[in-house]
């Protein structure tokens, strides 16, 4: 199909999925202020005066990146996973499948869908922040690149778990019991130099690492992980998931018979 | 003329072994009204569901005005409107929002797309609802809705899969006479229906489906010329005299119910004549049931339902009763 037509596709799916997830505020946008909120002033204000300085920085300012990209890591991905298994449990994900819609455009569409919504919860507990800590910025370029792959990656893997997953519940274990560990094992509350050097390494396998790295280093200009790397274990993690996503649903598993 | 819909050697076998189409040809003319009619599982829903690229082919080929869905998946899926037989519309989405996010997705502009979904809702009596949930319609609202949908990218050949199941009679006429105005508008239409009085009322063409295969595949007006015998029910006058039919197989079912079979080498003249004769006076006369479905009988081995006194529905329970309407 012609360029335009993919175009205007592309956007009705976009627009569905601002549309679904803003008609539904509450449920999307209220919940990771209020966490976020509570972290602030449990670990930042009260325990956090008391943990002293880390990697040379106060407590507070040194976790206000960690927790900003755990809120968009978990946003990007519910979204899509929720959104994605309802139109399939609904069963209107047929309404994209019947129309000449490309499947990179399907998986564009609900995957800048999950993006709007990490990117947008990142903002809003970054305006939480101003709060708490005066916020610093040491490069721009690289928060907001960081936010955009980090937020693509954890969109990709909701679409992923969502074309795979049967139940509701199928989509609540990966969150449950992958992602949450990861990303409070990801560097978010603390730096990794602290870990003893064999845990250190375990803690390279944990690609959360890498992201929280890279977007701390945007804010405070220090990282655990050299930025070359974190950058290049991101682009890795895009591609392969927009792969395996683009082959799910061009074979049609878990949409078509 | 182009054929909207070519099927060569069309085979469907699901995960397990069930074979759902053994290899089916069909063609469908462009501008016709065309029914795909079967029992339950005969594999109507298979066949539209790899047409509209929803189920994976095993074998065979599809092509929708002369685009192969192998080769041209896209550009065929784009001729094409489907009415599905499950509401699969987001049911937390308003009327306005499912149809134009619908036609985006088609590649039609939102402000084309806003005018042409105010065309259609207030053509399918919908416009008054266009702001409210989905799921607050009723049951024939939502099948309206559907239609409604499938139209909104204004496609040459529009498919509907049992688009009138639970509707009562009067929305069904009217949704009848929606279809045909499309219909004359150039659109090609197939249908796959439980009322076989529907299917022998709209359609031009039909085939006929059963066990994966296609039994029949045919004009209505020649399928309707091989049957070789009407059964007529007479109710005739009370108090009358005990009726006898000679030439014919006539049964008496009760004092005033006269059951008689006329061959189409006889007359049914000849049956008022005798009883004329007789001094049996017949107030009223029906058919015992719809032609379509005497042949859809015979051809599918006796797959309609049971009663067929009741009418004009093929196959089974799952029938949906007239009295669910349209609140």
């Amino acid at each position: 199909m012609s360029a335009s037509v993919n175009r205007i596709a592309l956007k009705s799916i976009l627009y569905k999925e601002v549309h679904r997830f803003m008609r539904i505020w509450v449920q999307t946008l209220v919940p990771p202020a209020i966490t976020i909120s509570l972290y602030f002033v449990i670990f930042g204000t009260l325990i956090g005066a008391r943990i002293g300085q880390m990697d040379g920085f106060d407590y507070m300012s040194y976790i206000v990146p960690g927790l900003i990209m755990m809120s968009v890591i978990t946003n990007s991905y519910s979204n899509v996973a929720s959104s994605f298994f309802s139109a399939k449990w609904q069963r209107n994900v047929e309404e994209m499948l019947v129309a000449p819609v490309p499947n990179w455009v399907i998986v564009a569409g609900y995957v800048g869908g999950g993006m709007t919504r990490g990117i947008l919860v990142g903002l809003i507990v970054t305006l939480i922040s101003l709060f708490f800590v005066d916020i610093q910025i040491h490069n721009i370029w690289v928060i907001m690149i960081t936010v955009c792959l980090t937020s693509a990656v954890f969109a990709l893997g909701g679409l992923i778990n969502a074309i795979f997953a049967n139940s509701f519940d199928d989509i609540s274990i990966i969150p449950t019991f992958i992602l949450t560990p990861l990303t409070y094992l990801g560097g978010v509350f603390y730096s990794i130099s602290l870990l003893p050097e064999f845990w250190q390494g375990v803690s390279q396998l944990n690609p959360i690492v890498y992201m929280v790295n890279a977007f701390r280093y945007g804010f405070l200009g220090i990282s655990d992980v050299s930025l070359t790397v974190a950058f290049g274990v991101i682009g890795i993690f895009i591609v392969s998931l927009f792969t395996i996503a683009m082959t799910l649903i061009t074979k049609g598993i878990g949409l078509r018979s | 003329m182009n054929n909207a819909l070519e099927i060569v050697g069309l085979k469907k076998t699901y995960k397990g072994g069930f074979e759902a189409l053994k290899g089916i040809d069909l063609t469908v003319k462009q501008g016709d009204f065309f029914a795909l009619l079967g029992p339950n599982g005969a594999g109507k829903s298979t066949t539209i569901g790899i047409i509209t690229s929803l189920v994976n082919k095993t074998a065979g080929k599809v092509a929708v005005f002369g685009h192969d869905i192998d080769e041209e998946l896209e550009l065929a899926k784009s001729f094409i409107g489907l009415v599905p037989q499950e509401f699969n519309f987001n049911q937390f989405e308003s009327l306005i929002t499912i149809l134009v996010n619908q036609a985006g997705y088609y590649g039609v502009e939102r402000k084309l797309a806003h005018q042409r979904a105010e065309k259609y809702l207030k053509q399918l009596d919908l416009w008054d609802k266009r702001n409210n949930s989905a799921r607050m319609l009723s049951g024939g609202m939502k099948r309206r809705l559907m239609i409604a949908r499938a139209l909104m990218h204004e496609p040459d050949v529009l498919i509907l899969d049992e688009p009138t199941a639970g509707v009562d009679i009067e929305l069904r006429r009217s949704m009848w006479d929606f279809l045909r105005k499309l219909n004359k508008q150039g659109i090609t239409i197939i249908l796959t229906t439980h009322y076989l009085e529907e299917a022998e009322m709209l359609c031009r063409n039909i085939a006929i489906i059963d066990n994966g295969i296609i039994v029949k595949h045919t004009d209505m007006k020649s399928l309707l010329a091989t049957l070789d015998v009407e059964t007529f029910i007479l109710d005739l006058a009370m108090g009358g005299p005990k009726a006898s039919l000679s030439g014919f197989c006539a049964r008496q079912i009760d004092d005033h119910t006269l059951e008689v079979d006329v061959r189409k080498s006889q007359s049914i003249n000849q049956v008022f004549t005798q009883l004329t004769d007789q001094g049996v006076f017949v107030q009223s006369m029906r058919n015992k049931s719809n032609r379509l479905e005497e042949l859809f009988v015979h051809l599918t081995g006796g797959g309609a339902s049971g009663n067929s006194d009741s009418g004009n529905t093929v196959s089974d329970n799952k029938t949906p009763s007239l009295a669910q309407g349209d609140n």
